[in-house]
């Protein structure tokens, strides 16, 4: 197709694409999707091929019918998928919501673009706390990975299948516009058919010679407390053994820099050049944004002088950090918004001049852009 | 010898309908059950409920079922038919739950032709919630959101959703029925039946509103409840086979 060429086992294709292609290749029966920049290149990928394989793929009336539709073909026993961005977003959170109280399986890819509302169509990371503080409404929560390239976010949506059905939970990729849109390399693992995956025990196929499943609320008290703390469980079991994350040069940094998604490729060069001055710059980069992956992060913060988040949001992943690092360094964080991009030079002078003067004021050094704090 | 005339539908299984008294949802439930053994596909049969009174009926069946959200009923069923096409899938709606929060999702999948079984209870009120009004609650009458009844200048007018179906061309099938005497109960179960077997047959979408009464919500005995639907509430919801293009 247009834009796709094969380098020996390589694809080099869209983040957008690369999601869709990885999905199909990842036993997804069904997609259902509405369209949102900054992702359409998902939707359109999955119109393209779904149809063709004998799978489902519907341009829903709203990103609403779409989740609710994805519930319907997972607990049918299928895997499915649903692809959105900024407010839409937010109209998936009920349906979301209702898959982790029917603990039925989904993979929800969030493209972020700006917010809060409409915002832009511009990559931010403005969805770090609905997608990790849960999002829609009760005490649940949804596997977040995030990617920082194109064979990462295919290899993640794999990943995101396999924890969905291993927890019986939905499972986002949470990327932006960045991501989806830049072209790299990209490597698919072998293809699975749906109907090789063998259907769930909770998989709604006509009670022919077995006892009727039902997809069922818990109405009393007592049902919903005990359902509640099993859940709780879960995600307990989920937190202990679902934690990933890379760790760039952390053994002997001085200043541990954290960063998710794409803000985190920036930050290499600026740990290449600072290393040659002689700062100790390490990047701490979590892959599954929730669970986030804090057994590595405390271990790597004992000798840190300082933790740096850099974000494309307000300060969404710092609070998490600023818990994490308790009361051991001081924690700055600098963030662009509506699109903007970190001035990775200008951090990079901002954290030398902060060991050297050891731990002055982050808020008191030159940087008239964006949003600038101290934890 | 005597045989059995009347029992359980073997779809129902041994649970009490935990409805009002003289509400319609028994009769509607047990008007599915008998279908679903007349054709046989209990075993092949996938319920989806919905959000209300009679989103209950999950709990009274011996087949498969899901709960869904409110108002997206045909959405999940979409998405369990389109990847079991081998199935027999049905939604069961309120007019709340079809004819309010729903209304886009029920439109779109009789659009688009799903091969599905849509089951629309209109009883003209919310009556889970305490009897709001309904968008089909007639003009004049009483909600405890619309005190002083319905007043089409301030709270608009009711909403007839079959003959805005009928209008989508990827729906085969739709009637209006009543459960208001055993005459229209008996018309209410063949139309029902046809919708499913429409189904069967790979027809196309299938709708059927049933008109039935709540009398707790319209603050009626059950036997007033069933004479306002003969009297009233059948001048406004004609009773009418809005479209049938199955024998074409």
């Amino acid at each position: 197709m247009k834009g796709e060429f094969i380098l020996g086992k390589k694809t080099f294709m869209k983040g957008n694409e690369a999601i869709a292609e990885s999905a199909i290749r990842s036993g997804c029966k069904a997609y259902y999707g509405y369209p949102i920049t900054p992702q359409n290149e998902l939707t359109a990928y999955m119109a393209k091929k779904m149809k063709n394989l004998g799978r489902v793929f519907i341009q829903t009336e709203s990103e609403i019918a779409a989740i609710n539709a994805v519930y319907g073909s997972t607990v049918a026993g299928f895997r499915a998928m649903t692809s959105s961005a900024g407010t839409a977003m937010g109209l998936k959170q009920e349906g979301i919501s209702h898959l982790a109280y029917m603990e039925v399986p989904a993979v929800i890819v969030d493209m972020m673009r700006g917010g809060p509302g409409l915002g832009n169509i511009l990559a931010t990371q403005g969805d770090y706390n609905m997608a990790t503080k849960g999002g829609g409404t009760g005490d649940y929560h949804v596997i977040v990975l995030a990617p920082n390239s194109v064979q990462e976010a295919s290899d993640l949506t794999r990943l995101a299948f396999e924890l969905a059905d291993k927890y019986r939970n939905p499972a986002m990729i949470l990327a932006d516009g960045t991501i989806g849109q830049m072209m790299e390399n990209v490597e698919f693992m072998e293809p699975i058919e749906p109907e090789d995956l063998p259907a769930p025990d909770y998989a709604l196929t006509g009670c022919e010679g077995r006892a009727p499943r039902k997809a069922e609320p818990k109405n009393s008290a007592q049902e919903l407390e005990d359902h509640n703390i099993a859940l709780q469980l879960k995600y307990d079991i989920c937190a202990l053994n679902e934690q990933r994350a890379e760790e760039i040069m952390t053994e002997d940094a001085e200043v541990i820099i954290v960063a998710f998604g794409s803000v985190s490729r920036m930050v290499h060069e600026i740990i290449a050049d600072a290393r040659e001055e002689g700062y100790k710059f390490g990047l701490f980069r979590p892959i599954t944004l929730w669970p986030f992956p804090e057994k590595a992060f405390r271990k790597n913060i004992v000798h840190a002088k300082a933790v740096v988040v850099l974000e494309h949001n307000a300060g969404m992943m710092t609070r998490d950090v600023r818990m994490y690092v308790s009361e051991r360094c001081p924690v700055y964080y600098h963030g662009r918004m509506g699109g903007n991009i970190i001035d990775m030079e200008v951090v990079s002078k901002k954290i030398k001049s902060i060991i050297d003067s050891k731990g002055k004021d982050w808020g008191d050094l030159d940087g008239k852009q964006g949003l600038w704090k101290t934890f | 010898m005597a045989s059995k005339v009347y029992g359980r539908p073997s779809s129902l299984n041994e649970k009490q309908f935990t409805y009002c008294p003289g509400c319609g949802h028994g009769v509607c439930n047990r008007l599915l059950a008998e279908v679903i053994d007349e054709l046989e596909i209990v075993g092949k049969t996938i319920g989806v409920s919905y959000v209300g009174c009679g989103g209950m009926l999950y709990d009274f069946f011996n087949i498969d079922f899901a709960f869904p959200l409110h108002g997206r009923a045909p959405a999940t069923a979409t998405g369990i038919k389109r990847v079991r096409p081998d199935k027999i899938v049905f939604s069961y709606q309120g007019d709340g739950d079809l004819a309010a929060i729903g209304a886009a999702e029920i439109i779109h999948a009789a659009t688009r032709g799903e091969n599905l079984t849509a089951l629309f209870i209109n009883n003209g009120i919310y009556g889970m919630t305490g009897g709001q009004m309904a968008p089909t609650t007639l003009i004049g009458q009483r909600a405890s959101t619309c005190i002083d009844g319905r007043d089409p200048s301030y709270h608009g007018r009711p909403i007839r959703m079959s003959e805005m179906i009928a209008q989508c061309d990827g729906a085969c099938y739709v009637e209006r029925v009543s459960i208001d005497s055993p005459k229209n109960i008996s018309v209410a179960k063949k139309a029902i039946k046809k919708a499913f077997q429409n189904q069967i047959d790979g027809k196309g979408f299938s709708l059927v509103e049933i008109i039935s009464p709540c009398p707790i919500g319209w603050n009626l005995s059950p036997n007033d409840a069933y004479k306002r639907i003969t009297e009233e509430v059948l001048g406004f919801y004609k009773l009418n086979v809005f479209k049938d293009t199955t024998s074409k």
